[in-house]
């Protein structure tokens, strides 16, 4: 299978598998966003997703994408590796190459992590109880998210650590974004330098709209 | 010659008996040249110093010394071809160095480039590459007009550049991933571009990628060192077309 055992097609799993990543980004992003204006609509909106066939199909279809990137990012990674396995005394980098698209892995890593600070900080207090069928010790335990929201970034270290992991984020698709286009053939001379912007365009959008949410979080109790 | 138009540098050279040794760096103090001399002459001048006493000379790669051939390599200051962009090794001058500077010279590091002796290293897999598919084929007969098939200027210059593609080897040296995508898909490209080429495209991108997968290149990341250290200039939307051409040739299976 071409998609497996060829450079390229890897290397089309490892973008198709980001992008699919990103625009869950966006809706992600975009939902928290009304956090910031209304708590009610955001927990209309986690309750769409609790555990009924369509939320746990998509938390599915979501979790193999992560898996999919994640094991072709340590491929891609190892085989990299074996083709250089002896490196330059001197190498010094031209100004074109970006600090992002040399560190992709451990940008990976570190989100990686935060992920897992993450699901144990929303998915296992929310959609996780849920699906296990455990009854709430008191009303709205498992569906308040907006509340939920305002307990976890009351704490001024956890806000400093989730800006950062989105930080982390941020750079791993500056490089990410275009670099998809490029894998998969859907770049040119012309494109190049629009990909490029659109690229840091929709990771910065990615990035504040995250944090304001944080941001919003800890001032709203505090 | 004038005093003031000769320079002074320290060489610091890789060197290693064989494929199989370990290899080291080794300082050469004070080798006499001048700005105008170019960067393999010094490294004659230096080798005949070395014949003079009994050492082995440095051996390293190199035949046309005019920019054409792909012959030079070299690992100089950190740089593939050294500082100069848009330029091999064979037309960097030591203008470029200051005097009395210490100048480290390494071999090409890459898993499919092993080093034969000192700085040169076997290449062969991209004559490996170029033999799966790099070629239009013809069947004998009478030569055809030149202007038999019309192609647009737009796609002639893109061919052309492609072609400009010296087979050095750079590209491979600078990725971190010793990766081999911008020879191959300027080699892709340059066929790709024409119509003569467009007959056997599907059958040579497939061959050449699966060639240079076999002979352990790595992946691109798209970091774009290649381009940047690139001698020719070479664009990595030559990469973008070597993806898509692969990726529709292998959707046509
Ligand atoms: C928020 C989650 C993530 C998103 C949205 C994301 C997105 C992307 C995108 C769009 C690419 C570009 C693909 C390409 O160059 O063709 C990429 C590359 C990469 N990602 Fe992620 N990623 C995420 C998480 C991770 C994680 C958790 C890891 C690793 C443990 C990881 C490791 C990598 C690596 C190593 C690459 C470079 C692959 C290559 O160029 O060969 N990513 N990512
Ligand atoms: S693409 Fe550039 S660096 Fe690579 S082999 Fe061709 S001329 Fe050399
Ligand atoms: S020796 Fe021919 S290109 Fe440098």
């Amino acid at each position: 299978m071409w998609l497996i055992d060829s450079s390229i097609g890897r290397k089309v799993i490892m973008s198709v598998t980001g992008l699919f990543l990103v625009l869950f980004l966006i809706f992600h992003m975009s939902m928290n966003v009304t956090a910031i204006f209304s708590g009610e609509t955001y927990n209309d909106i986690c309750g769409f997703l609790g555990a009924n066939w369509y939320a746990l199909a998509g938390t599915m279809v979501l979790a193999a994408g992560v898996v999919l990137h994640i094991v072709f990012a340590f491929i891609l990674s190892y085989r990299n590796y074996k083709a250089r396995p002896i490196g330059y005394s001197t190498q010094k980098n031209q100004k074109e190459v970006e600090l992002a698209s040399q560190n992709m892995l451990v940008l990976g890593l570190i989100i990686l992590l935060g992920l897992g600070l993450h699901l144990s900080h929303f998915w296992a207090k929310m959609q996780l109880p849920e699906i296990l069928g455990t009854t709430p010790a008191y009303e709205g335990e498992f569906t308040n998210g907006a509340e939920l929201i305002k307990i976890t970034f009351s704490n001024l270290g956890i806000c400093v650590g989730y800006i950062a992991w989105f930080f982390v984020i941020w750079f791993h698709l500056t490089h990410g974004i275009w670099s998809a286009f490029q894998s998969t053939g859907l770049d040119n001379k012309v494109w190049f330098p629009r990909l490029k912007m659109c690229a840091n365009i929709l990771s910065t959008i990615i990035f504040l709209g995250f944090t304001a949410v944080v941001v919003a979080g800890y001032l709203q109790s505090n | 010659m004038a005093t003031d138009n000769t320079m002074k540098v320290n060489l610091k050279v890789w060197r290693q008996a064989d494929s199989k040794a370990k290899g080291e760096f080794k300082l050469y103090e004070n080798v006499e040249t001048t700005p105008d001399t170019s960067f393999l002459e010094t490294l004659d001048i230096l080798n005949e110093t070395l014949v003079e006493k009994g050492e082995e000379p440095i051996v390293f790669d190199h035949d046309c010394r005019e920019g054409i051939c792909g012959m030079c390599s070299l690992f100089i200051n950190g740089h593939p071809h050294g500082p100069a962009q848009g330029a091999t090794t064979c037309q960097l001058y030591m203008r470029r160095f200051k005097d009395g500077e210490t100048i480290t010279v390494e071999p090409w590091r890459s898993a499919a480039f092993p080093v034969i002796k000192d700085l040169m290293v076997n290449r062969n897999a991209f004559d490996q590459i170029q033999q799966a598919g790099g070629y239009v084929s013809f069947n004998c007969g009478g030569a055809q007009d030149a202007n038999a098939i019309p192609i647009s200027k737009v796609d002639a210059d893109e061919a052309m550049d492609s072609a400009t593609c010296i087979g050095c080897g750079a590209c491979v040296a600078a990725c971190k991933n010793g990766s081999a995508m911008l020879f191959v898909s300027a080699k892709v490209s340059q066929f790709a571009l024409l119509p003569q080429g467009r007959v056997e495209a599907v059958k040579r991108v497939k061959s050449m990628v699966a060639k240079m997968d076999e002979l352990g290149f790595g992946n691109c990341t798209n970091t774009r060192a290649c381009e940047a250290e690139c001698p020719k200039c070479i664009s990595i939307s030559n990469i973008a077309r070597m993806n898509r051409e692969f990726i529709c040739a292998k959707f046509k299976d």
